[in-house]
């Protein structure tokens, strides 16, 4: 006899965790999907995932470094400098986007069919984690023009990658449950991360934070990351305490995420 | 035989319908906006939104042993697609027990997940996943699920590009080589030409008569689900009226299933908003009693009446005879002219059918307001359910048997 299976009212699956495993076909093949999506029909297509933070790298370095004139403690060159913290943010920023648009997205696969709905939001991190390494290139090709030679720390980056997405993951685990109910948050979405983008250090260093203000920068979880990048890949002075807080705040976010996602998560085809 | 595959205790699923705005989803607003007024009113006398209880299904028992084919049947609304979206854990409970044992797949839209940018054969894959395949097993069977779908020619052209007909066809044939011990299918063969219906059918009966898979199978078609199906549940307002031998459940199904038994049909006239509408049918015996139950050899009068406010000379009614398989058996029409309008468009008149053709069964009416090839203003199916029962034809000794629709006398000659 197959093993039995028992569907009541408020029973939280014992075997959640081992069946996110045997559905990872299912996570692969629509990480695939998208990935494969993504760009159909575009003229230029993944070339967008390197307009567009190259673009915005030229732009932030004449206005921060040019026109406000803000201090760069690194050796590296202002560019590379902005570079460094638009990887990670345009990580974050294009996998909360996605992650928290995934579950509407797919509203005719949570009305028909079962799986763990958290692999949706996962997946669609995942696609974004393409776009980033393909942005990763040219940091490579802007280290080589600048003829910057990366520190030793360097290999330490996958450990700050993996921050940058539990922080995505995290959040948008929380924001694409809220929106199935509140759609309110398709809103919201956009604003967060333009307003992220001034208020994170990434057309600046954030050394220029005055000193006192530094561990409260730090609740802001991409500050973390993006002087992590920084440290590892241009060898920047790194903030150790405010480190600490943004890895806490990352962790807090994502068994917010996680706990949300769960407690909700049954009601999905309910309610999208 | 041992355990049940499927057991289903207590089972009820409760909806929360609230009245207030037509919106499907919260938006946040309003929940701030309520929480506000709620702190200014206090108790008492709150304007809170009404707030109704729907119960799409209240304590549903039953049991399927392995290698059932169930058949569910009931009208819109009798709660058969929350069932099966429940058994396939698309959705909770509110409260009850499910036990199943075995593995499961559930098929409750043709091509659910498809991607019109990706081509077939990718397709196959990614639906195939989200069924439940791994990839092994996908590419295992992926000649086989071309080849039942047809499509060799176009399996690396985007689906987007394909007719509907071949994107059905493809759709089923991925669902249709899962391997399962139970097949969840609901209403999934409405589309897609006969003839692939035809083989779907044939493949679902194949599946389960020969490889003794468990079917939960949903449609409206009674045919289909007699033929496939050994029992039935027919489900009314979310309970279970009746399991059993699948006939007796389409029987049941059928017998009661008009809008009113035993009126025949009423339209509501400020819900509605035809031009051209029915406004009351109902079947009357020779007496002149309304009836829903004839001897076979007794006329059957059908008292419409009808409500023209936009007048045409080409305007028709017809009136079709159905049998229990939703088969059209007969037609008749007639020209709306033919009738008087009095001053509010209302039309009425009779039409009676004559004794002794109908052979015994049950049937069900279809009635029709249209202008060919221009418009339908009104379709009315099912309505009108009959059963013409037989009262000493020569074919009573053959009661139990299909012996055909209607009966005629016809000249024998014996050499």
């Amino acid at each position: 006899m197959p093993e039995e299976l028992v569907i009541e009212a408020g029973r939280s699956e014992k075997n959640y965790w081992k069946d996110l495993w045997r559905y990872r076909e299912l996570f692969y093949i629509l990480s695939w999907r998208d990935i494969k999506v993504r760009y159909k029909q575009t003229v230029i297509g993944a070339a967008w995932s390197i307009i567009r933070p190259v673009l915005t790298t030229v732009i932030f370095t004449f206005v921060f470094s040019r026109v406000a004139k803000l201090d760069n403690p690194s050796l590296a060159p202002y560019a590379l400098m902005v570079y460094a913290g638009m990887l990670p943010w345009q990580f974050f920023s294009n996998a909360l986007t996605e992650a928290s648009n995934s579950l509407i997205g797919n509203t005719n696969l949570i009305s028909k069919v079962y799986f763990p709905r958290m692999i949706v939001p996962a997946s669609s991190v995942i696609t974004s984690l393409v776009d980033f390494a393909i942005s990763f290139v040219i940091m490579l090709v802007l280290m080589v023009a600048y003829q910057f030679m990366p520190p030793l720390q360097i290999l330490l980056l996958p450990f700050f990658v993996l921050m940058a997405f539990l922080a995505a993951f995290g959040t948008g685990l929380y924001i694409t449950a809220l929106n199935v109910k509140y759609r309110d948050f398709r809103y919201i979405i956009p604003f967060i991360v333009q307003f992220g983008l001034y208020i994170t250090p990434v057309g600046f260093s954030s050394s220029n934070i005055p000193e006192k203000w530094r561990m409260l920068y730090a609740l802001n979880p991409m500050v973390g990351v993006i002087d992590g990048f920084r440290w590892c890949l241009l060898g920047d002075p790194m903030y150790w305490p405010g480190f600490l807080i943004s890895c806490l705040v990352i962790l807090l976010f994502l068994w917010l995420g996680i706990w949300y996602f769960r407690k909700t998560e049954k009601s999905f085809a309910d309610n999208i | 035989m041992s355990l049940p595959i499927i057991s289903v205790e207590g089972l009820s699923k409760r909806f929360i319908i609230s009245h207030e705005g037509t919106e499907r989803y919260t938006a946040l607003r309003d929940v701030v906006t309520k929480k506000a007024k709620g702190l200014l009113q206090r108790q008492g006398k709150s304007t809170q939104v009404t707030k109704e209880e729907f119960w799409a299904l209240k304590d549903v028992n039953f049991s399927i042993n392995q290698g059932d084919r169930i058949g569910i049947v009931g009208r819109n609304g009798a709660g058969k697609s929350t069932l099966l979206k429940i058994l396939s854990r698309i959705t909770e409970p509110t409260q009850g027990k499910i036990t199943i044992r075995g593995s499961m797949a559930s098929l409750l839209e043709v091509g659910t997940g498809f991607h019109p940018e990706l081509t077939g054969r990718e397709n196959i894959f990614l639906n195939g996943a989200i069924l439940g395949m791994g990839r092994a097993e996908i590419r295992k069977k992926f000649d086989e699920i071309v080849s039942f779908a047809e499509v060799e020619r176009f399996l690396d052209t985007p689906v987007k590009r394909y007719s509907s007909g071949m994107y059905v066809r493809l759709a089923f044939a991925v669902a249709a080589h899962l391997e399962s011990d139970i097949l969840i299918i609901d209403e999934v063969l409405a589309v897609g030409d006969a003839q692939f219906q035809k083989k779907c059918l044939g493949k679902m009966e194949d599946v389960s008569k020969n490889e003794g898979r468990t079917l939960l199978f949903v449609s409206h078609n009674m045919g289909v689900i007699s033929n496939l199906c050994t029992k039935g549940i027919l489900l009314n307002k979310g309970a279970i009226e009746l399991q059993g031998d699948i006939q007796n459940v389409v029987n049941a199904y059928i017998s009661n299933s008009n809008h009113n038994t035993e009126f025949g049909y009423a339209s509501d006239d400020l819900k509605t908003k035809k031009s051209n509408y029915f406004k009351k049918i109902y079947l009357q015996n020779s007496t002149e009693k309304s009836s829903s139950d004839f001897a076979f050899d007794e006329s059957i009068t059908i008292n419409l009446t009808f409500v023209v406010n936009e007048p045409s000379p080409n305007l028709m009614l017809g009136i079709g005879i159905q049998d229990k398989y939703q088969n059209r058996v007969s037609t008749f029409v007639t020209n709306v002219d033919n009738f008087k309008r009095n001053g509010n468009g209302i039309c009425s008149g009779t039409v009676t059918l004559p004794a002794g053709i109908i052979a015994p069964n049950l049937y069900s009416f279809v009635f029709v307001l249209w202008i060919k090839d221009v418009v339908e203003y009104e379709v009315l199916e099912n309505v009108c359910n009959f059963k013409i029962h037989d009262n000493g034809s020569e074919f009573s000794v053959y009661e139990g048997y299909d012996y055909g629709s209607f009966i005629v006398y016809p000249k024998w000659k014996y050499d």
